[in-house]
Order: C-alpha cells, then sequence, then structure tokens
C-alpha cells in the first residue's frame, strides 16, 4: 500500500512520518496557518481534537438514548447492552471507591467507553481514511486520538486537576498542604531535633510532588505509548504487500485486547487516584 | 508530537462529556437498573409465597380428598351392612310367609275334612236310617225312634 499514499518519490520513511503527522492549524504572522506549526505551543492538532470530539459525540449518543428510553421495564437489546456496560463499570467503581460522591462512577464511565472508541480507531485499516483525506484535500489524518500525546495528557490533566480539587474539598487546604509536606518522614515537633525539621519538610515536599506529577505522567504515557506502538506495527504491517493481510489480521486480534485493557486500566487508574485523594493515609 | 493547545482543546471536551454524563446519562440508567432490581426481588418474593400457598392448597386438597375417600368407605360398608340386613329381613318374612299360608292351607284341609267328615256322617247316619228303617219297617216307626236315632248319629 505504500506505493498508493499519494507521491512518485515515496519512502517507506516518509510513508511513516505522513501517517505520525497530525493535521495541524496554528496563527503564524497574524494569518491562520496549516501544517507549519511546528513547535508552535499555541497550535491545534485538528485531526486529533475531531476524532475525539466526534467519538466523545458517539459516546453521548449512544448512551443518552438508552438514557432516555431507560425505564424499569423490559430493556431493548440496546437498552441492556448499554446496561451491562453501566453495571460493570458501577461495580468496579464500588469495590474501589467507597465515598459518596456523584462524580466518579459517571467520570469512570466516560473515561472507559470514550477511550475505547478512541483506541479502537486502531482497527481501521491505517491507510483508508487518511487516502480518503487525500481524495477530498487534506494532506494528513491521523485517525487515533490516543496515539496523539496532547489528547492523553489532556484527560490525565483533566484527572490531575480532579485529584487536586477532592483532596482539597475533603482535607481542607491545610490537609492537603500537610499531605504534601508531613509525609512520608514525619519531622519532629520538639527537642534539638526542631532544627532538622525544614530540611524534612522540604524533602516530603519535593518527594510527594513528584509523586503527585507522576500520577497523571504515568497514566498519560502508558495510553500514549501502548497506542502508540500499536498504531506504529500497524503502519509497518501495511508496508508488507499482500502479506500484511493475515499479519494485520493477527496483530488487531492482539490489539483488541491492548485497546480494551488501556481503556480500562486508565479509567482503574483514575478512580483509584481519585479514591486516594478523598481518604486518609 | 509537540504539546500544544490540544491539550487544553482536550481537557475541556473531556469535562463537558463528563458533566454531560454525570447529568444525563448516569442517573436515569441507574435509576432503571435499580427499580428492575427491586422490581425482580419483589417477583422473585411473591413467586416464593405463591409456591408457599400452593403447596399449602396442595395439602389441604389430599386431605379434603382423603376424608371423602372415608367417608365413601363408610358409606359403602353401611350400604353393604344395609342390603345383607334387608335380604336377612327377606328371607325371614318369606319364611314366616310360608309357614302362614303353610298353616292357612293346613287349616282348610282340616276344615275341608272336617266339613267331609260331618257330611259323610251325615250320610252315613241317613243310610243307617234307612237301612234302619228298611230293617225296622215292619216293626218299628221312625218317628217315635227318632229321639235313639239322633242319639246314634251323634255318637258316631
Amino acid at each position: 500500500m505504500a506505493a498508493e499514499s499519494g507521491h512518485e518519490t515515496l519512502t517507506s520513511g516518509d510513508y511513516i512520518a505522513h501517517h505520525l503527522h497530525n493535521l495541524q492549524v496554528c496563527r503564524a504572522d497574524g494569518e491562520w496557518v496549516w501544517n507549519h506549526c511546528a513547535g508552535n505551543p499555541m497550535a491545534l492538532n485538528v485531526d486529533s481534537m475531531f476524532f475525539s470530539v466526534l467519538l466523545g459525540v458517539v459516546f453521548i449518543w449512544i448512551f443518552g438514548r438508552a438514557a432516555k428510553k431507560a425505564s424499569a421495564g423490559t430493556p431493548g437489546k440496546m437498552q441492556a447492552f448499554v446496561e451491562i456496560v453501566v453495571d460493570f463499570i458501577d461495580s468496579s467503581v464500588k469495590d474501589t471507591y467507597h465515598g459518596k460522591s456523584k462524580l466518579i462512577a459517571p467520570l469512570a464511565l466516560t473515561i472507559f467507553v470514550w477511550v475505547f472508541f478512541m483506541n479502537l480507531m486502531d482497527l481501521i485499516p491505517v491507510d483508508w481514511l487518511p487516502e480518503v483525506g487525500l481524495m477530498i484535500g487534506i494532506p494528513y489524518l491521523k485517525v487515533v486520538p490516543t496515539t496523539d500525546v496532547n489528547i492523553t495528557f489532556g484527560m490525565s490533566i483533566a484527572v490531575f486537576f480532579l485529584v487536586i480539587f477532592y483532596t482539597v474539598k475533603s482535607k481542607g487546604v491545610l490537609g492537603f498542604v500537610k499531605e504534601l509536606t508531613l509525609h512520608p518522614i514525619a519531622p519532629p515537633t520538639k527537642g534539638a531535633g526542631l532544627i532538622a525539621a525544614p530540611f524534612i519538610i522540604a524533602f516530603n515536599f519535593i518527594l510527594e510532588t513528584v509523586a503527585l506529577l507522576a500520577k497523571p505522567l504515568s497514566l498519560s504515557l502508558r495510553l500514549f505509548g501502548n497506542m502508540f506502538a500499536g498504531e506504529l506495527i500497524f503502519i509497518l504491517i501495511a508496508m508488507l504487500g499482500i502479506w500484511q493481510l493475515p499479519l494485520h489480521f493477527a496483530w488487531a486480534v492482539f490489539h483488541v485486547l491492548i485497546v480494551t485493557l488501556q481503556a480500562f486500566i486508565f479509567m482503574m487508574l483514575t478512580v483509584v487516584y481519585l479514591t486516594l485523594a478523598q481518604e486518609e493515609h | 508530537m509537540d504539546i500544544n493547545m490540544t491539550l487544553l482543546g482536550q481537557s475541556i471536551a473531556m469535562l463537558v462529556f463528563v458533566w454531560f454524563c454525570m447529568k444525563f446519562i448516569w442517573p436515569p440508567i441507574m435509576n432503571a437498573i435499580e427499580e428492575r432490581q427491586t422490581q425482580i426481588a419483589d417477583g422473585l418474593a411473591a413467586a416464593e409465597r405463591g409456591q408457599q400457598s400452593l403447596d399449602k392448597a396442595q395439602a389441604e386438597s389430599e386431605d379434603i380428598v382423603g376424608d371423602a375417600r372415608k367417608q365413601a368407605t363408610t358409606i359403602l360398608d353401611q350400604a353393604h351392612a344395609r342390603a345383607s340386613e334387608i335380604v336377612a329381613e327377606g328371607k325371614t318374612d318369606g319364611a314366616k310367609e310360608r309357614e302362614r299360608q303353610v298353616a292357612a292351607a293346613v287349616a282348610d284341609v282340616e276344615q275341608e275334612t272336617n266339613r267331609a267328615r260331618e257330611e259323610l256322617r251325615g250320610q252315613v247316619s241317613a243310610i243307617a236310617v234307612a237301612s234302619a228303617e228298611k230293617i225296622l219297617r215292619r216293626e218299628i216307626d221312625a218317628t217315635t225312634h227318632e229321639d235313639i236315632l239322633s242319639k246314634l248319629a251323634a255318637e258316631l
């Protein structure tokens, strides 16, 4: 398929780079510019945002339709499917989180289904949508939003702020500060050791800050890394000519597992972080 | 792979979707599931109650049938006893009737015999008188010796 990707002198390096290039828009020199935005922090990855929001709307549409029709009577097939997913998320959340927050379970549902849908875009053969894009004049199209580090970071940072919000909400600002400074080594409160207290507090603060920042970082990089690697292997397989068919199938079967697992892990870790935010250590 | 505004856009999109899900998707679906759970629990409880009352009714009906069977046996026994009683009664009645009729016949026969005997006696005495008349015609008048003759007839 490599030779079909548009240009005559296309090397495999170009092919891969083309597939990994986002469709970007940014403002440069007072004008809207497409695809010359390397290094511009104000650029927007239009393809990632488009598919991400589209899949979010698909999620809202499917589940919203079921929610609108929800009744205690005999459920339809779609209704039953949606209820199975909701019940699965609900029991997963209840296993971990025992608080009263009305946010965490719907948050987990949204994350799971949305990330699952975004990961699932990986199973569409890598050339289909970009080829269609080329036909209608879109030079770059990266169809799997979760292979864009901005998307995974965007979600994990939202989770990060929720973690901080819930920590402050359940323990107060003082509690949050205490959590950052008085753990894991409790500073001495009297006697000669008092001199060492500022150092211990500083040490705790550095340690806890790293731990706090590591949460969103690991959350997003895990999802990004898995999906990016999977996508890259799909692209490499797509360059093998006819042999790509069995290989693509085999990798796709394996990838279904990764797609589901990564969505589940992202959701579960979010719930765990939010649970930790509200619990005393 | 640069970090850019997509990050912010995705964060905002996520918060909007989560808010929408929390407001309009999760509560109605959860309510429906929980409501159905209670309904199913109630239904199961009702089914169990129904089963219990069915068992009770079955036991009762068995009792009733047993009683009825017992009663029927008693009635049948009584009927049998009554039937043999009636047959026995019939037999005694028949025997009595027979005896009565035999006795009546015997009485009739006796009566007839007596009547015949009386007649015979009359005839014999008449014959005796006639023969005696024939014998005594010549010597005795019948009217004068009538007392002797009737005495003789009574003795016969």
